[in-house]
This record gives C-alpha cells, structure tokens and sequence, in this order.
C-alpha cells in the first residue's frame, strides 16, 4: 500500500471539489443553517419572550415528553426554569441528530463529485492508467470524502458550541454546552455516518454515473438522520451516551459489510464498463 | 534483442461479444506499431488489455517482459498512454495536471518539477502553464494530454486516436510531434487510429483489425505485395507511341496498359525495368519520367475491409 499515492489522489479530489460550486454551496449552507441561523433564531425569540418559553414545562405535551425522558435528561433540567429547560431540550438533545445531516451530506456530495464525477467527465480513464494499485485509488477517493467530512464536522461542533455558548449565555447565566451524549455523537456517530456516505455513494455510483443523480441517490441516506429525529421527537429513542456508542457500533458494522461490497465493485474493468 | 510487445492468440469478450479474436503480433524496441480499424476493431480494448486494465479472457500477452495481467502496476509505471479523450482535470492547471499524474508515479519532486518545465515548453504550454486546463482550446488540451503520455519517459507510449477531433492544423501539429518523439527520445510508440494517411506517415507496421479480428499485419510495402504481386511502375514520354510496343511478352512483365503519352505496368520485380525501358526507347519513346508506383494504405485498408465484409457475408 503506497500512501503517497493515497493522499496524492485524495489531495486532488478536495482541490477538483472545491472549484465545483455545486459541491461546495450545500456545504456552506447547510452549516450556517444548523450552527447560526437555527440555534440563533431559538435563542433571540427565547429572549424577546422569555414568559412564552417559561410556561414550556406546565404545557400538557410538554409534560408527557418529560415524563418519558431518561433519568440523565431529566437529570441535566433540573432545577432550571422553563426558559432555560426548553434550550437545553431544543439545542442540546432535539437539535443533536440535525448536527449529523453535516457529516453524512458531505461525504455523500464529495463522494458523489469523486467517483461519479470522475466517470462522467471520462477522466476515470487516464487515472486507471496510472501504477495506483484499485485498493489505492479506492482508498485515495475515501479519504478525499472522509476527512473533510469529519474535519468540517468537528469544526462545525466548535463553532456550534461557541454560538450556543455565547448567544444563550443572557439567559443560561453559564457555559452549559456541549453536554455529554455529544461526544459520541460527534467523534463516533459522525464518522461512522461519513463512511457509511462514502460506501453507498460508491455502490450507488456504480449503477448511476452522474454526479447529480448519484448525488441525489445517496441524498436519501438523510432519512436515517429524520428516523433518529422523529425517534428523539417522540420519545422513542432519547439520545444518550450509551445510544450513542451503540449506534455508532451499529453504523461501524454496517459500514464494514458496505466498504467489503464497495471494494469488490471497484476495479478497474468494471469502472471502465461504465465510462463506455 | 526481444521485442518489447508480444500477443499471442489474444483473445477478450465481453459477454457472449468477442471484443479481440485471436489476435497475435510482435513489436520491436524503438518501432513505430499502428493498429488500425474502425470505431468498434478492438483497438482500444487491445490497449486496456496491454496495460492490465482488463484480463484477458485467452491468449498470452507479454510487454516489456511482464505480463500486464500479473503485473499491471509493474507494466503501468513503464508506459504511457494518451488516452482516446484528453481526460485532463479542468479544474486543475497545467501544471497541476502534469504534477499530480507524476506524484502518482512516484517521481521525485526535483525530476518531476524539471521534467513539467521541459515538456510544457516542449509543448508550446509553457506560457499557460497556470491556467486551468479547462480554459485551452481543443488541440491544446490534445498537446497536454501527450504531455502526461510523455511524463515519466516511459519505453512503450500508447496514443489512441492522438488527432481525433483535432482541426486539420491541430492535428498535423500533433503529428509532428509524434514524429519528434520517436526521433528525439527513441520511445516505442503503439499508435490506435483510423486516420490512414496518420499511419501512412508515421508507423514502421500497421496491424489492421475488423470486429476484434487481425486482417493484416506488416510495412505498407508488404501489404500492398499482398494485395497486388508484383511492383507498378509508370512512365511518361513527350509524345504518344504510335505503334505501341506489347510489353506484355517481355520477360518478368505481368501486365501494361498505355494511356496517351503514359505506360502504367506491371512487373515481378526491379530486374525487368530495364528490360521495359529499352523496348520503350527502340520504340521511339522520349522518356520523361519513370515512376515506381506504391500502393496507398487507404488502398490496402479498404480492400481488405471489403474482403472482410464479403467473408462475414
């Protein structure tokens, strides 16, 4: 395995990606949604009516939700007044799977760009003419998603924590972001969410060679991340640490089954099928 | 010294299609190959297969000593090959482009910075060096890929259809800096294409193919002998013979046919020349002009494609 030739390969993906406005728009936007405009929206109406927000806790529904709500939930509102409680449900546990749209729509966009994109604008060809070994190629291509998949997702979390931090501290009165059951979220759910990305792009793109429609195929992974929202929404499956590391070790399965089939798909007379 | 290309009974399907059949030839060290056929021969496959990027499905392939099967990568790092379309990443410069495909073949960065320089100037690209490759006209965009075929001095470069597209000025530019390549750096140069007058000009060989099948194989000189036994000659005088000679009776002459003041005949070989000559100048011919005739490759090609349509028929 040269890793030269991995990073040489991944290195030219991100700068080819980067010059391509329909990749690199939803990855501006989408962020600034999540991490500013969301968040800031909640905060500043928070604080122009703080007797609305204050009467969250006495609402019926309201109540319903936190009687099912594990004892760590439970636990980290206690004691706050209803202005403060509905932050921390809103921005610390409900707003938590819309945080992992980030990672998996990326890598998904960037794979897209990198194995679609490649076929479709037939330069796949002369890359297969070059001594990188498939397993190389594959992995070169990985890379390019993965990493600044993560690497922005991670940044992201800063950047979330600083706005969330700041913007709420009038009302909060203390640093009280991030709370636990983000840190598996963040550094186990979301790369684990990238590769899963990656992996089905590469199978999808091998039947869809455009970057738009494989693109847009793999775009319905998102569904994943609406399923753990509903499930938070309605009390179903309230995310925690434990639920966290054990979705994550879910997603990693998966993924490992995936990248297996992914790699076998990869190789060069197949690629070149495609290109004809 | 063995040569640097050898197929064998080569043999590559796709499904129940047979892309390449049969298919056997040599290329020597230094030597100019040209595969030609029609959209659809098997020229392209035949690349893929001598690169590894397919296996073959039978027969036996052996280049630079290597069987690209076993040893694509091995195979990959001594060639070049510009592929049918440019392929070059718009996105990228130049210079980036050259950079990349270098780093990918593991050259070290002095040699690989210096080697850009020579070949963009080389080229005529040294002043756009840092545009986007996106931004170059068609036959410059030809000139960079043959650039990237040229990169890593490899000893067999593949050209696939180098003028393909090309305006007419495009593509003589291209092929003289074909020419240039082989005469400059010696490299052994494996040319796909159906532009006859291409490979008239610039192959020592051509191997011509229909529907993945070798029809011929050999220097024009041969190809045409095959087609036509014999050598044509014809010669010119200052006024028509009036009587005409029967030079049909002469020793080692196949056949003549007069047209005005011009004879256009055949014979076995140069040793009956003079014999047609004298006979010419004792009928009173004031010879002007005597001129070996040699069959065009266009000529040679279609015949042969035509034998083959009849064939398959």
């Amino acid at each position: 395995m040269n890793w030269n030739h991995i990073l040489t390969i991944a290195a030219k993906d991100i700068r080819e990606a980067s010059g391509n406005r329909a990749v690199w728009m939803p990855m501006v936007i989408v962020p600034l949604v999540f991490i500013v405009f969301l968040p800031l929206g909640l905060i500043f109406s928070a604080r122009l009516d703080p007797q609305a927000t204050n009467s969250l806790l006495t609402d019926p529904d309201m109540a319903g939700f936190l009687s099912r709500m594990p004892a760590e939930m439970a636990g980290r509102i206690a004691g706050l007044n209803g202005t403060q409680a509905g932050l921390v449900l809103a921005l610390g546990y409900l707003f938590a799977p819309f945080f992992l749209i980030i990672p998996l729509m990326f890598s998904t966009v960037i794979a897209s760009e990198s194995f679609a994109g490649e076929r479709e604008r037939k330069t796949i060809e002369a890359l297969l003419y070059t001594p990188a070994s498939d397993t190389e190629l594959f992995l070169g291509k990985v890379v390019a998603a993965g990493f600044p998949a993560v690497t922005i997702t991670w940044l992201c979390f800063l950047a979330y924590i600083l706005v969330v931090n700041a913007a709420a501290y009038p009302l909060m009165g203390r640093i009280w972001f991030p709370i636990p059951a983000w840190f598996p979220m963040i550094f186990w759910i979301a790369p684990a969410l990238s590769l899963l990305g990656i992996a089905a792009t590469v199978l999808i793109s091998a039947r869809n060679p455009t970057f738009m429609g494989a693109y847009q195929t793999s775009a319905s992974l998102v569904l994943l991340v609406v399923a753990l929202l509903i499930g938070q929404v309605t009390g179903v499956l309230y995310l925690s640490v434990g639920i966290g590391l054990a979705l994550g070790a879910v997603l990693w399965l998966v993924d490992a089954l995936l990248v297996v089939v992914a790699v076998r798909t990869f190789n060069r007379a197949r690629l070149l099928a495609s290109v004809n | 010294m063995p040569p640097t290309i050898t197929v064998q009974h080569l043999v590559h399907a796709f499904g129940e299609r047979r892309a390449v059949d049969d298919l056997s030839f040599e290329v020597g060290r230094g030597e100019v190959f040209g595969l030609l056929g029609p959209n659809g021969a098997g020229k392209t496959t035949t690349v893929r297969l001598l690169n590894g990027l397919y296996h073959p499905t039978a027969g036996a392939i052996s280049i630079l000593g290597l069987d690209p099967a076993a040893h694509g990568q091995e195979v990959r790092a001594r060639t070049g090959v510009l592929t049918e379309t440019p392929a070059l990443y718009e996105r990228l410069t130049a210079w980036q482009n050259l950079e990349f495909f270098g780093r990918l073949a593991d050259m070290r960065p002095a040699d690989l910075k210096r080697r850009i320089a020579e070949l963009l100037a080389f080229f005529g690209l040294e002043e756009r060096a840092h545009d986007k490759a996106g931004t170059y006209s068609k036959g410059m965009k030809q000139r960079l890929a043959l650039a990237r075929a040229l990169l890593t001095r490899p000893e067999v470069v593949f050209l696939d259809e180098p003028t393909s597209g090309l305006d007419p000025e495009s593509a003589l530019q291209v092929r003289e800096l074909i020419d240039s390549i082989r005469r400059r750096d010696g490299h052994t140069v494996f040319l796909c294409t159906h532009q006859l007058t291409e490979a008239e000009r610039l192959c020592d060989r051509v191997a011509i193919l229909n529907s993945g099948r070798l029809l011929a194989l050999g220097t024009l000189e041969e190809l045409g002998r095959r087609l036509s036994p014999g050598l044509w000659v014809e010669a010119a005088f200052l006024q028509p013979l009036s009587p005409q000679p029967d030079l049909s009776r002469l020793p080692g002459v196949l056949s003549a046919a007069f047209d005005g003041a011009r004879v256009r005949f055949q014979v076995e070989g140069e040793s009956a020349i003079p014999g047609v000559v004298t006979a010419l100048v004792q009928s009173g011919a004031q010879l002007t002009r005597l001129q070996p005739e040699q069959i065009s490759l266009e000529e040679v090609y279609f015949t042969l494609q035509e034998q083959s349509r009849q064939g398959a028929q």
